[in-house]
C-alpha cells in the first residue's frame, strides 16, 4: 500500500539526476588524466571535479537511495500509511537544499578539498554546511524510520517485523550513528576554522573521526542492496527465501560490527598505534561474515526458484534461471562484482598486504567495484522493480534495462580490473594526469586507456538508465498491484526478541565503537601541541 | 523439497545445511584473521608502535627536522637513518639515496598538508600527517631506481609531487658516506 508515491519518486529523481551528473564527471575524469588526454588542462579543475563526484556520489546519491526506499518498504511492508510524511519532505527538501548549498562553493573553486576534507586544508565553509544539512536530512529519515518500526511493533505485538522492514531499520541505525563521526569533525573541528574562529586543527584526530563515519558508510550504502537480494530478488524470480532468520542476523551483524574497524583506513598513518590498528584488523575480517553468509542464502534462494521451473542437475539449475528478467540479471552481475569486490576487501584487511596497495588505484578500484558496480546495480533494480508502483504505468521495456544492467557491469569491470593492477604497479590515486613519459611510469599507460573507455561504457550505461525511467513515466497506464515482497520458504513460526528488536544490537554497536575508538580519540585529546596551522584553499590571494 | 518425509523434515535439512555453512564462514574469517596474525608477528611487520610528535611550525627551527639534518645519516651505533620532510609540492630531499640490503629507519614528517609517500615497485607506503612522525623499518633487496610519489591529495599540484629513492652498492654508500654527515642524491 503505496500512499506517498510523490515522496518516494521525488527522491528518486533527485537521487538519480545527482547520479547523472555525477556520472558525466567521472567519465570526464577518467577522459582527462587518461594519455587520450593530449591537451593541457587546468590541474585545479579536476579537483573540483573529483570533489563533486565524491561528494555527490557518496553523500547525495545513495543517502535518496536509501531514503526512498525505506519510504517504500514502510508502506509497503508495514501495509499502512507511513507516520510522519510532512516531516519526510522536511527532510527531502534539506537534503536538496544542503546539496545546492555544497555544490555552489565547489563549483566555482572554493572548496576542492576532496569529498573526505583533508584537514588542515579547508574550503569555504558553505561546502561543508551544506554536508551537515544532507546528513541533518537524512537524519529526520532515521527518525521517521524508528518511529514507524516502534510504532507497528506496539500494534502488532505478537507478529514480527517484516524482514526487509527490520533491515531497512538496520541500515538507518547503522547511518544515524556512523554519521556522528564526521559530524564531530565537521562540527567542533572544521567549521570553526572555516569559519574564520580558530586557525588551528588536529589533522591526525580528524582523520581518525572521519574513519569511523568512512568505512561504515559503505554499509549504509549497501543495505538497500542487500534489502533487495533478500526481498525482492527471491519473489521476483518466482521462488522463495532460503532462510528468514540468517537474513536478520546478517543485517544485525552489520550494525554490530561495521563501526569498530574504520582504523584499516588508517593503517599507514603515524597517528594511531599498532594496537588498534590490530584490534580493527581483526574486526574488518568480522564483517566479511554477513556478506558470506548472504551470499549463500541468496544463491541457495535462486536454487529453489530454479528447481520450482524445472532446474535439474547440481549446477544445471543454473540455466533454468528466467536471465531475461532484468532483476535476476542485476542480481548475478552484482554477486560476481561483489565476489572480485570482498576479496580485494579481504586484501585490504590486513596491515601486511595493505602497505602494498594503501592509497594507490586499487583502492579507487576496489570502491567502484564494489559501491559503483555490486551497490548500484542493484539500485538500478530496485529502481526498475518499483517504478510501475510508483508511477502507475507499466515499464515494459525489458531488452533495452538488460542491455543496460550488461553495459554497467561490462563497464565497471573493465574500468576497475587496470585500476587495480596499475594499483600493485605502485600508481598513485586522486592525480590530475600523470607524466607518460617517465620510465617508470610509461607502463602504467595502457592500463589508465582501458579505464577510460570503462568509464565511457559506464556513461551509456547511465544514459540509458535514465531513459528508462524517463520513458517508464510516460509509459501506458496499468494498476501494478500491491508491492510484496519475498517470502520464506519455511515462515517461522515464532522469533526470538533478539531478532526482532535492536535494543542488545544498538548497545554493542556504540559499546564496541567506543571500545575501539575511545582510546585513539581521547589519547589524540590528551597530546599537547597536535594542532596545525590550517590551509585554506581557494582563498582569495 | 523432499514432499515424501513432509516439510518438517525439508525444514531440518535447510538449518543444517545453513548452519554448516556459518561454521565454514567462520573459520576462512578466523584463517585469514590467523594468517594476519602470524605473519604480522613472526615478520614483524607492524605498524609503528607509539605515536610521535612533530611541530610543523617549529620544524625549520630545532629537532630532528631542521633542513641540515635531513637526508640519510649514519648514527653513533651504526644504523641508517633516513629523515625527510613533505610540503607542498616536494618531498626534501627531492632524492633518498640509500644501500641496498640494509635495515633503514625511514623517519618523515608533514610541514604544512597531509601528504603521503609510497616507493613504486616496493611494499614501502606511509602517511605524512603534520603534527606527527611516521617511523618506517625499511629494506631494499636490489641496488636500482624508484619514483616516490605523493600517495595523498595535498592541493592543486598534488599531481606534480614526485621524489625520488636510488639503492646503492654498500661500498659506494660508504664511499658517499665517508665526506659528509647527510647524504641525498639530489644534483
Amino acid at each position: 500500500m503505496l500512499s506517498s508515491k510523490r515522496l518516494i519518486l521525488a527522491h528518486f529523481w533527485l537521487a538519480f539526476a545527482a547520479f547523472g551528473v555525477a556520472l558525466v564527471l567521472g567519465a570526464w575524469q577518467m577522459f582527462v588524466r587518461s594519455p587520450f588526454n593530449v591537451w593541457h588542462f587546468n590541474p585545479e579543475f579536476y579537483y573540483r571535479s573529483v570533489t563533486a563526484h565524491g561528494s555527490v556520489m557518496g553523500y547525495v546519491f545513495p543517502t535518496l537511495v536509501a531514503m526512498a526506499f525505506g519510504y517504500a518498504i514502510t508502506e509497503s511492508a508495514l501495509e499502512k500509511p507511513m507516520i510522519g510524511r510532512r516531516w519526510a519532505w522536511t527532510g527531502f527538501f534539506l537534503v536538496a537544499i544542503g546539496a545546492v548549498v555544497a555544490m555552489v562553493p565547489v563549483s566555482l573553486g572554493l572548496a576542492s578539498v576532496l569529498y573526505t576534507f583533508y584537514p588542515p586544508m579547508v574550503g569555504n565553509p558553505f561546502y561543508y554546511v551544506g554536508v551537515v544539512l544532507v546528513v541533518v536530512g537524512s537524519w529526520i529519515w532515521v527518525a521517521l524510520m524508528s518511529i514507524n518500526f516502534i510504532a507497528w511493533k506496539r500494534e502488532n505485538p505478537d507478529r514480527p517485523v517484516p524482514l526487509a522492514m527490520f533491515a531497512n531499520v538496520a541500515g538507518a541505525y547503522l547511518w544515524g550513528w556512523t554519521a556522528v563521526g564526521a559530524a564531530l569533525e565537521i562540527l567542533f573541528q572544521i567549521l570553526p576554522v572555516a569559519f574564520g574562529l580558530r586557525s588551528t586543527i588536529d589533522a591526525g584526530l580528524a582523520r581518525v573521526f572521519f574513519s569511523w563515519t568512512l568505512h561504515a558508510i559503505v554499509y549504509f550504502w549497501l543495505i538497500p542492496t542487500y534489502i533487495a537480494y533478500y526481498t525482492i530478488f527471491p519473489r521476483a524470480i518466482g521462488g522463495r527465501l532460503y532462510s528468514d532468520a540468517m537474513a536478520r542476523i546478517s543485517f544485525i551483524l552489520f550494525v554490530v560490527v561495521a563501526m569498530p574497524i574504520g582504523v584499516h583506513h588508517l593503517f599507514a598513518d603515524p597517528q594511531v598505534g599498532a594496537g588498534f590498528k590490530f584490534m580493527h584488523s581483526v574486526f574488518t575480517g568480522l564483517v566479511a561474515l554477513p556478506t558470506l553468509l548472504t551470499v549463500f542464502t541468496i544463491c541457495a534462494s535462486a536454487e529453489i526458484a530454479s528447481r520450482l521451473r524445472g532446474g535439474k542437475g547440481a549446477f544445471g539449475w543454473v540455466s533454468a534461471l528466467p536471465w531475461k528478467n532484468p532483476i535476476m540479471l542485476a542480481t548475478a552481475l552484482s554477486l560476481v562484482m561483489l565476489g572480485f569486490g570482498g576479496a580485494g576487501g579481504l586484501i585490504n584487511m590486513s596491515y601486511q598486504l595493505d602497505a602494498s596497495i594503501h592509497n594507490t588505484q586499487w583502492i579507487t578500484g576496489h570502491f567502484h567495484l564494489i559501491f559503483g558496480g555490486a551497490i548500484v546495480i542493484m539500485y538500478f533494480a530496485i529502481a526498475y522493480d518499483l517504478w510501475p508502483h510508483l508511477t502507475g504505468r507499466a515499464l515494459n521495456t525489458f531488452g533495452m534495462m538488460r542491455t543496460q544492467l550488461w553495459l554497467w557491469f561490462i563497464g565497471m569491470i573493465v574500468t576497475t580490473f587496470p585500476w587495480h593492477y596499475v594499483g600493485i604497479l605502485g600508481m598513485p590515486r586522486r592525480m590530475a594526469f600523470y607524466d607518460y613519459l617517465n620510465p617508470a611510469i610509461a607502463p602504467q599507460a595502457f592500463s589508465v586507456m582501458m579505464s577510460a573507455i570503462g568509464g565511457f561504457i559506464l556513461l551509456i550505461s547511465g544514459i540509458l538508465f535514465l531513459t528508462v525511467l524517463f520513458r517508464g513515466q510516460f509509459g501506458m497506464r496499468s494498476e501494478a498491484g500491491a508491492y510484496r515482497f519475498a517470502i520464506p520458504v519455511h515462515m517461522p513460526a515464532r522469533i526470538p526478541v533478539a531478532l526482532n528488536s535492536f535494543g542488545l544490537w544498538l548497545a554493542l554497536m556504540i559499546g564496541l565503537t567506543l571500545v575501539n575508538y575511545g582510546f585513539p580519540i581521547a589519547q589524540l585529546l590528551a597530546l599537547p601541541q597536535t594542532n596545525v596551522p590550517a590551509v585554506y584553499v581557494g582563498a582569495a590571494r | 523439497m523432499s514432499s515424501e518425509t513432509g516439510p518438517h523434515h525439508g525444514e531440518a535439512v535447510a538449518a543444517r545445511i545453513e548452519r554448516r555453512w556459518a561454521a565454514l564462514s567462520i573459520v576462512i574469517v578466523g584463517v585469514l584473521v590467523g594468517m594476519a596474525t602470524f605473519i604480522g608477528i613472526h615478520q614483524a611487520t607492524m605498524p609503528q608502535g607509539r605515536v610521535e610528535l612533530a611541530n610543523p611550525r617549529t620544524l625549520h627551527l630545532s629537532g630532528e627536522f631542521i633542513e641540515s639534518n635531513l637526508g640519510t645519516s649514519v648514527e653513533a651505533d651504526g644504523s641508517v637513518v633516513v629523515r625527510a620532510v613533505g610540503q607542498q609540492y616536494s618531498f626534501t630531499p627531492q632524492c633518498i639515496v640509500v644501500p641496498v640490503d640494509t635495515p633503514v629507519n625511514l623517519r618523515t614528517t608533514s610541514a604544512d598538508v597531509v601528504h603521503g609517500l609510497l616507493i613504486e615497485g616496493t611494499n614501502i607506503n606511509t602517511m605524512l600527517v603534520p603534527g606527527y612522525i611516521a617511523d618506517l623499518q625499511i629494506r631494499f633487496k636490489k641496488p636500482g631506481e624508484h619514483v616516490m610519489p605523493c600517495q595523498e591529495f595535498c592541493g592543486i599540484g598534488h599531481q606534480g609531487m614526485w621524489g625520488k629513492v636510488k639503492v646503492v652498492e654498500k661500498d659506494a654508500f660508504a664511499k658517499l658516506m665517508a665526506s659528509r654527515r647527510r647524504i641525498s642524491c639530489v644534483e
